[in-house]
């Protein structure tokens, strides 16, 4: 296989830049990208840095109560993908994002809408335990202060506690809430990220590799509570693992080189994959 | 036949046990073929036999140098006749021992010259021809058999490289405690000349006194002839003029620092940074100009203009421009500290929503806190420090006042005062200057030592 993609890459280069445009969109996602009850929806959506391309042409669904998993080689688009969903490129100078990306049918790109209260509504825990440097209690209430979720100290302290339980944190910390997150272990602080992105209450959550900082015990723990998480949240994951894929996730989503070349229910595209690209990658053939 | 000529013969020297060392080792190994069986490069035996032939001599030259003086001297003297020593003061021997070496090396004379001093003179230089003599044929003697021990001792089983590395670590060694001991005796001799002050004025009047007038009369008969040596005046005059600064300094200097890491796009940081440090490289001497004859007048002028009555050298003045100083020593230190709060942070605060203020104001200063309150402090161990300025526009009245507009005194402008003109060096006047910079360095050394170790803590939470 990866000799025909030497192969690709050859007649690429020797392509003319009008073939090179339409080329840019010439994988067809195999596969149905929609979701029955979608929450977020993504057409055509392509991400520039610069002059280069990351994301081409992508089509996809997060439906409600779903974990959708993103899996594929590294530096194929996905974490960008990702942080499209929330507008957190913004942040990068020269990135620019094009196509149709709605939450409940709301375009998110729109020139009306902004992006401060939309990461609100898209929360987004990353690859690294990032806990702010304050107090356990100070991590989780940061958001809902910020927003003003409560009225008085007493619905504060409710809110923390129940974001914590909801984070499966609660127990571990409940009499050591004044002590620093950053003295948390690695799983912990991951967890802890969670309650405070939940804290908010969100309606979906991004996640980029939340595991891959973690040891094995941390993991299976992390991944429990994104499975208990699906029933009040939609939930888009972008994993290295493909177990981890194959644990947490209803639907996978394969992609490639900036391409989503497949997409179905996750027991498919492990058992069954369509692509001659997906059965390479998830039998260990590249990748 | 001067030093230097020998200095230079000795490098030759060294040159040539270089090659010679290298040269030796290939031979001995058996060949250029053979240069793997050497324990080190042929290059370290070269380096290695340098430094034989060079160290040793060296420091002979440099005894010698030392030395040569106070033997010839001492050998002189001991032959000067007894009719002419007789009865003469330690001092005035000093000065015909003078003479005599003028004489020696045909330079003028301060008294006649009489045949003994003629004789003497002759001597003096025999003595140092000898000298010199001998003083070349020891060192070139030292530097060839230093070579040729290295020669005799290079094998190649010998472990060159490692006795080279020895003997840079030696000289790495001495030379970092050259810079130690220098500090030492800088502090040391502030020291004893302090202590010597305390001698003269109780410590409680210099720490706790609010009267300063170190003029002492020169006659016993004149008013005043004792000097006031109360320096709380000089404290709080630095305090006003430094408090001054930093209230000009940090908020112009933080903020201008949070624009630049957080807001400014890259090119104008491109701009904007530079202008700004531009600052940081003006002569404090411009500093002081601009203060005593651009700020003060329009200080003076404006304060008419209300009813205020103002000093032509005001503490408002000298604060002002001490604080503009300060600036892009501010803004670049609380810059790098910022720049090192780690972006995941701004992206975890980002991703809850909150705004790119919120961001800065609950997350990024707090996590950068510590570094701006050791680059603060920094900053204000500089202001207590600097002189030029509050020299020129903050004056010379030891004025015990907390009126800003008023003209006020500080530790270092005093210092200049006492040292600079003709000076007795043994009055209290002069010695106080001693007292008010050890006063000084031990306040900023314990600003900075603060400042450092809040920094340095800081540095550990991310890195």
């Amino acid at each position: 296989m990866s000799t025909t993609v030497e192969a690709m890459d050859k007649a690429m280069s020797v392509m003319t830049s009008a073939e090179l445009a339409s080329a840019q969109h010439s994988r067809e996602t195999v596969g149905d990208f929609t979701a029955a009850e979608p929450r977020m929806v993504c057409r055509n959506v392509d991400v520039w840095y610069g002059n280069k391309q990351a994301i081409k042409n992508v089509s996809l669904d997060i439906g409600k109560n779903e974990v959708v998993s993103m899996i594929g080689p590294s530096g194929c688009g996905k974490s960008t993908f990702l942080r499209s969903l929330n507008r957190m490129n913004d942040t990068i100078v020269d990135c620019r994002v094009t196509g149709s990306i709605q939450l409940d049918g709301e375009e998110i790109y729109d020139k009306k809408l902004d992006p401060v209260p939309l990461r609100a509504r898209v929360g987004m825990v990353f690859q690294k335990p990032n806990p702010f440097p304050k107090s356990i209690y100070e991590n989780v209430a940061y958001g809902p202060r910020i927003h003003g979720l409560t009225n008085n100290k007493a619905e504060l302290d409710e809110l923390v506690e129940a974001s914590l339980q909801k984070a499966g944190l609660w127990k571990e910390v409940k009499e050591r809430l004044d002590q620093p997150g950053t003295g948390l272990s690695g799983g912990q602080q991951q967890r802890l990220c969670i309650a405070r992105t939940i804290a908010v209450s969100p309606e979906v959550i991004l996640m980029d590799e939340p595991c891959s900082a973690l040891d094995p015990i941390a993991t299976a723990i992390v991944e429990e509570l994104i499975d208990e998480l699906r029933q009040n949240y939609s939930i888009a994951i972008v994993t290295h693992s493909m177990q981890q894929a194959a644990r947490v996730s209803q639907r996978t989503a394969y992609f490639h080189l900036g391409d989503l070349i497949e997409v179905g229910e996750t027991n498919h595209i492990f058992t069954n994959p369509q692509h001659k690209l997906t059965e390479d990658y998830i039998t260990g053939r590249f990748g | 036949m001067h030093t230097w000529t020998l200095i230079l013969l000795l490098l030759a020297v060294m040159a040539l046990a270089y090659h010679l060392g290298m040269k030796r080792a290939i031979t001995r190994v058996g060949g250029l073929k053979q240069i793997n069986h050497l324990h080190s490069l042929p290059a370290y035996y070269g380096v290695y036999a340098a430094l034989w032939a060079g160290i040793p001599a060296l420091l002979l030259l440099g005894l010698w140098l030392g030395f040569q003086d106070h033997f010839i001297t001492a050998l002189v003297t001991a032959q000067l006749p007894p009719d002419l020593v007789a009865a003469q003061s330690a001092g005035q021997i000093d000065l015909i021992l003078n003479d005599i070496k003028n004489l020696a090396t045909g330079n003028i004379v301060s008294a006649t010259v009489t045949p003994e001093i003629q004789a003497a003179a002759t001597q003096f230089a025999r003595f140092e021809e000898l000298s010199t003599q001998a003083q070349w044929l020891a060192v070139l003697a030292l530097a060839l058999g230093g070579a040729s021990f290295a020669w005799s001792r290079t094998e190649p089983q010998m472990r060159a490289r490692n006795r080279v590395e020895s003997v840079f670590l030696v000289i790495m060694v001495i030379f970092s405690s050259l810079a130690i001991l220098t500090t030492l005796g800088i502090v040391l001799s502030v020291l004893f000349e302090s202590l010597r002050f305390f001698e003269l004025v109780s410590p409680l009047e210099f720490f706790f006194g609010t009267n300063w007038s170190p003029q002492i009369a020169l006659r016993a008969d004149q008013v005043g002839a004792t000097g006031a040596f109360g320096a709380i005046p000089l404290f709080t005059g630095t305090l006003m003029v430094s408090l001054i600064a930093m209230v000009v300094a940090v908020p112009i200097g933080l903020m201008s620092a949070i624009y630049l890491s957080e807001y400014a796009s890259r090119s104008v940081r491109a701009i904007a940074k530079p202008i700004i440090e531009v600052l940081a490289g003006i002569p404090t001497v411009v500093y002081g100009f601009f203060a005593a004859l651009t700020v003060a007048p329009v200080i003076r002028e404006l304060g008419a203009a209300v009813g205020l009555e103002v000093a032509s050298e005001s503490a408002l003045a000298a604060g002002l421009v001490m604080g503009v100083m300060i600036i892009p020593f501010i803004s670049s230190l609380a810059d790098d500290v910022i720049n090192a709060v780690p972006q995941a942070l701004r992206d975890g605060s980002y991703a809850l929503g909150a705004t790119q203020s919120e961001t800065i104001r609950l997350v990024v200063i707090p996590a950068a806190l510590p570094g701006i309150v050791g680059g603060i402090l920094l900053a204000v161990s500089r202001a207590i420090g600097e002189t030029m300025i509050v020299v020129m526009a903050a004056g010379m009245a030891a004025n015990l006042t907390a009126n800003p507009l008023d003209s006020v005194t500080t530790v270092t402008v005093q210092i200049v005062t006492l040292l600079t003109g003709d000076q007795e060096f043994d009055s209290a006047k002069t010695l106080a200057a001693f007292a008010l910079g050890l006063t000084l360095f031990v306040v900023t050394l314990a600003l900075n030592v603060l400042a450092l170790s809040i920094v340095r803590k800081y540095r550990e939470q991310y890195e």
